[in-house]
């Protein structure tokens, strides 16, 4: 990611949020916007994870339940429930997360790379740990986590 | 007091081509498509001068030449032709017509607005 | 706006280019299916003269050298001294693709197309004899424009001289020079701006003022110049009326006056300074001459040309008034903002309709009138907007002319095409993605389609293959249509390839249609060799994805020793779509109108089940494919109940049908697509989406894809409704 490219030192702010008893991040530049929870509709064929789509002012964004991308059980959803809107390369989507916790500020210096331990789904994910408050975050590895573009083939 | 050109071409880069050069020179033009057109406009122009392209659809400079010099009040509007060709045949059915003179294509911004000049006094 | 005057000419330029490429390869599709007529020939002309004239302003030297020798050789043909064989036609054809060569080579600034001069060497074969003298071709020297918009000195650099020389001119108009508007008095004034000049004028002693005679020149001058000139500088000053005047120059004769053709000098003037523009007389004529009197008007009245009358001069002052302009060119980005706005517009007005139902309003008559207009300007907004952005598909098929003519040729084959239906307008966007899929469907056709010529005579055809491609409009639908009259597919060999790749298994029963349709399937390929055009690793697949994507079907039909066609179905915009909406295991879809034949209630009585797991309809005498639309999509496992169920009749291009069972059926509306996000790939029967009156997504169904045989079963990972 370009932005880990910076001065190390560099402070970075991350959003911080729930998915059971675990907490994720993600940079904060990334966000979009914090919506709650709405209905989504369900696409046909589409990997689990795929929660479906919701409409976001006109646009169809489609909704990843991040609980089931990193091998969780599935969020139902309700009001109390959260979609954060990523934008990472040109690609927009919603996370499907329990709730927002936290914004932290972290130096760069503090991200530890995650253990590289087998290539299960959801280390896949995961492209750096910390400890904020004796609490483990771990940070998300956004472009993993959202669907991979098709290629349009027919160009 | 500026000079009122009208120039006619089917060539749409043509007759930007003929406005820039005349408006950089202080001169107000007006375009028409082809000869049809050309005579339309005039209806509510009198230009100091006109430049023709030959070869137009509809009505050919030839014939719109020939067509102005019909027209009373442009008997003695000079009119220029605009064309590629260079052929003396075509000088003279341009004469014939009632043409000015000619400038041959693709022409000089300079030697037009020139020309134009000494055309028009 | 501050925008380089040049560079926006030269955009125009480029697109004036596209025009006059369009007008040319229409014309020469006349000229080569019945010859034309002299307007098809002068149209073919003008458009390579055009072409050349604004190629030349900017200095494409590549491009007007091309276009000059093109040109040459069609002005031969206008002229009538070449014939116009068919052999002729398919030059002046290949000329034109060059050409169009040329202009994107000029364009994008990169270098001329190869093959050009082997081309321009057959086409001026074509003139043998009547060739004409090669001077003129040097003659053209494109001068140009390096545009310095300063304003014209005066002082262009003299030539040097050898000598101050001194030149008598004898200079009289005849009645054509005041006829063709030029002015004696100007002239008089071009040659005082070369050098020192002394002006004597003539007059006949019985010189007549009177109204009959007033038409008639009766005044002639002899000028002395003296200066840095030569003779060609004062040629240059007649050049626009050696024709109509008697000229006679001559250098240095001292004895002042007498080799001149003309009687009676009476009057004399002096001109020491040259007569710039603001000098108001430039003729100091003796006072006592007869024309003592005049201005600078006076040889307009002798010609007995009218003096421009003050008034009408200061009407043509007025400020320039472009005719008004038949075209607006208005950015795409421009027209695309406005599409997306009255798409949000058709939204809103649903939920506004939605609010003033629950608002308890529905039987306010004045609310619902206004509400129904509303919908009604809505929608005729939306009309137009949409026609803005439509486009006929001509300049699409112009394209593939080309692409057959290349693709033939690479094959050797004899491929011509015949287009139908150019003007039908489709939207922009439609046209400009359909290019790759259509171009891959032609090739296709003229590499597979059509034989080579010693095959299809031997089959009793013509040696020229023919490729039709048609558009149409049909029912709120357009409909291209790419139909060659080959051999037909080799059903057996498609057949057999399928099964040697995997694709079907060995004893697998497949109708004709089927078997047509394992050419859409990914990795099929019945190229038994790899010939120039095929082999590329690009199938069939790839089409029926891109058609897909645009909310388009292809379907194909084929038979034996006629033909193979392929039909596209594409919506007409990709923006707004007339639908169903129905309720199926909790979710809100919508069927497209145009793919509806008809609603029906399911009796049990109707369903009949045919193998294992495969239920039709018996519906008016007919067997239909009958789905559960909430199991085919993966929302629900089993049918609801199949008693009272509602069942949607849909139909398919290639004219099956299908049996849809819904839940419930809330509205008929019209609906604005919005693409899916396609990280997902494409999704089985799924088509776009929409955004509803209550700001829920709901998808928009394609049936055909839905009910297809290669639409994936439901599998584990499928997403329930949650």
């Amino acid at each position: 990611m370009t932005e880990n490219t910076q001065n190390a030192a560099q402070e970075i702010e991350l959003l911080a949020f729930r998915l059971g008893e675990q907490e994720y991040c993600v940079d904060i530049m990334s966000v979009r916007e914090i919506r709650g929870w709405s209905r989504a509709t369900p696409l046909p064929f589409s990997p689990g994870h795929v929660k479906g789509v919701i409409n976001l002012r006109g646009t169809v964004l489609p909704v990843i339940d991040l609980a089931v991308r990193l091998g969780m059980p599935p969020i139902e959803g309700d009001e109390r429930n959260v979609i954060i809107v990523v934008s990472v390369n040109g690609q927009t989507a919603g996370l499907l997360v329990d709730a927002v916790s936290d914004i932290l500020s972290v130096a760069r210096a503090d991200l530890q790379p995650p253990p590289d331990l087998t290539a299960d789904k959801e280390s896949n994910c995961i492209s750096a740990l910390t400890l904020v408050d004796n609490r483990l975050i771990r940070m998300l590895q956004l472009d993993t986590v959202l669907p991979t573009q098709q290629n349009d083939t027919a160009a | 007091m500026s000079l009122n050109i009208l120039a006619v071409d089917d060539s749409r880069t043509m007759r930007d081509m003929v406005r820039l050069a005349l408006a950089a020179a202080g001169m107000t033009v007006t375009t028409a498509d082809d000869g049809v057109h050309g005579l339309e406009v005039l209806e509510g122009m009198e230009p100091d001068a006109i430049i023709s392209d030959i070869n137009m659809p509809r009505l050919d400079g030839f014939g719109f030449i020939r067509a102005v010099r019909e027209i009373d009040r442009m008997r003695a509007t000079p009119i220029l032709v605009l064309t590629t060709e260079s052929a003396p045949e075509l000088r003279a059915r341009a004469r014939d017509a009632g043409a000015t003179g000619w400038i041959v294509k693709p022409f000089d911004p300079h030697k037009l607005v020139k020309t134009i000049q000494m055309v028009t006094g | 706006m501050s925008t380089d005057p040049m560079a926006e000419i030269r955009a125009s330029f480029f697109i004036e280019c596209e025009e006059l490429m369009e007008s040319l390869q229409d014309a020469l599709v006349i000229l080569d299916e019945d010859g034309g007529d002299s307007e098809t020939i002068n149209v073919v002309f003008r458009a390579v003269h055009s072409i050349k004239g604004g190629a030349g302003a900017f200095g494409f030297d590549d491009l007007v050298a091309f276009a000059h020798r093109f040109e040459t050789v069609l002005d031969q043909l206008r002229a009538g001294k070449l014939e116009l064989t068919s052999d002729a036609t398919k030059l002046f054809i290949q000329g034109a693709d060059l050409l169009h060569d040329h202009i994107r080579a000029a364009q994008s600034d990169s270098a001329p197309p190869a093959g050009a001069e082997d081309v321009l060497k057959a086409l001026e074969a074509l003139m043998g004899d009547a060739a004409p003298e090669e001077d003129e071709a040097v003659d053209f020297t494109p001068a140009t424009l390096g545009f310095s918009l300063d304003l014209p000195g005066l002082d262009d650099e003299p030539q040097l001289p050898v000598e101050l020389p001194v030149w008598r001119i004898g200079f009289r108009p005849r009645a054509e020079l005041y006829a063709s508007g030029n002015e004696a008095v100007l002239i008089l004034r071009a040659l005082a701006a070369l050098g020192e000049t002394r002006v004597d004028c003539h007059v006949p002693d019985d010189l007549a003022l009177s109204a009959d005679t007033a038409e008639q020149p009766q005044l002639g001058w002899t000028v002395r110049l003296e200066g840095e000139m030569t003779e060609a500088d004062i040629r240059e000053v007649f050049d626009f009326v050696t024709d109509v005047c008697d000229l006679a120059i001559t250098q240095d004769q001292p004895a002042a006056g007498e080799p001149v053709p003309f009687d009676h000098p009476v009057a004399e003037a002096a001109m020491t300074e040259p007569p710039a523009i603001e000098n108001a007389s430039p003729l100091r004529l003796d006072s006592g001459s007869i024309v003592a009197a005049a201005n600078e008007d006076v040889p307009a009245v002798a010609a007995g040309a009218a003096p421009p009358d003050p008034a009408t001069r200061n009407r043509a002052a007025r400020p320039e008034s472009e005719p008004a302009a038949a075209t607006v060119r208005v950015d795409l980005e421009r027209v695309d903002r406005l599409v997306n706005l009255v798409g949000e517009l058709v939204i809103n007005q649903a939920m506004l309709a939605q609010s003033v139902t629950e608002a308890g309003m529905g039987e306010n008559p004045s609310v619902m009138n206004g509400l129904e207009e509303f919908m009604m300007l809505t929608r005729d907004i939306q009309d137009g907007v949409m026609m803005i952005r439509a486009q006929p598909v001509k300049p699409l098929f112009q394209r593939m002319a080309r692409i057959i003519r290349e693709a033939s040729a690479a094959v050797g084959k004899e491929v011509r095409l015949r287009t139908e239906g150019e003007a039908t307008e489709v939207d922009k966007t439609v046209i400009e993605r359909l290019a790759d899929p259509l171009t891959h469907m032609i090739r296709n056709s003229v590499d597979h389609g059509i034989e080579t010529p010693d095959v299809r005579q031997a089959a009793g055809k013509a040696a020229e293959g023919v490729i039709t491609l048609s558009a149409s409009h049909r029912a709120g639908r357009v409909l291209i249509e790419v139909a060659d009259d080959g051999a037909g597919i080799n059903r057996p060999r498609v057949r057999e390839i399928a099964v040697s790749k995997g694709l079907i298994p060995a004893d697998a029963q497949l109708t004709d249609a089927e078997i047509d349709n394992l050419l859409f399937l990914p990795g099929f390929s019945t190229a038994r060799q790899i010939s120039a055009l095929s082999g590329r690793g690009v199938g069939m697949d790839v089409v029926k994805s891109a058609i897909t994507v645009l909310g388009g079907r292809v379907t194909i039909s084929s038979a034996a020793g006629v033909g193979t066609k392929f039909s596209i179905s594409l919506p007409l915009t990709l923006a707004v779509l007339d639908g169903m909406v129905v309720r199926v295991a909790d979710e809100t879809l919508v069927v497209p109108l145009s793919s509806i034949v008809e609603t029906a209630t399911l009796s049990p009585g109707d369903v009949r089940r045919i193998g294992r797991s495969t239920e039709v309809l018996h519906i008016r005498g007919d067997f239909v494919p009958l789905f559960d639309l909430g199991v085919q999509l993966g929302f629900r496992r089993a049918p609801a109940s199949a008693d009272e169920s509602i069942v949607i009749l849909t139909t398919q291009e290639d004219g099956s049908r299908a049996a849809l069972i819904v839940d419930q059926i809330m509205e008929q509306r019209q609906v604005v697509i919005k693409g899916l996000n396609r990280n997902y790939g494409p999704i089985p029967g799924v088509a776009a989406a929409t955004i509803l009156g209550d700001g829920q997504v709901a998808l928009i169904l394609d049936p055909s894809d839905l009910t297809h045989p290669t639409a994936p079963e439901g599998e584990d990972e499928i997403a329930l409704a949650g």
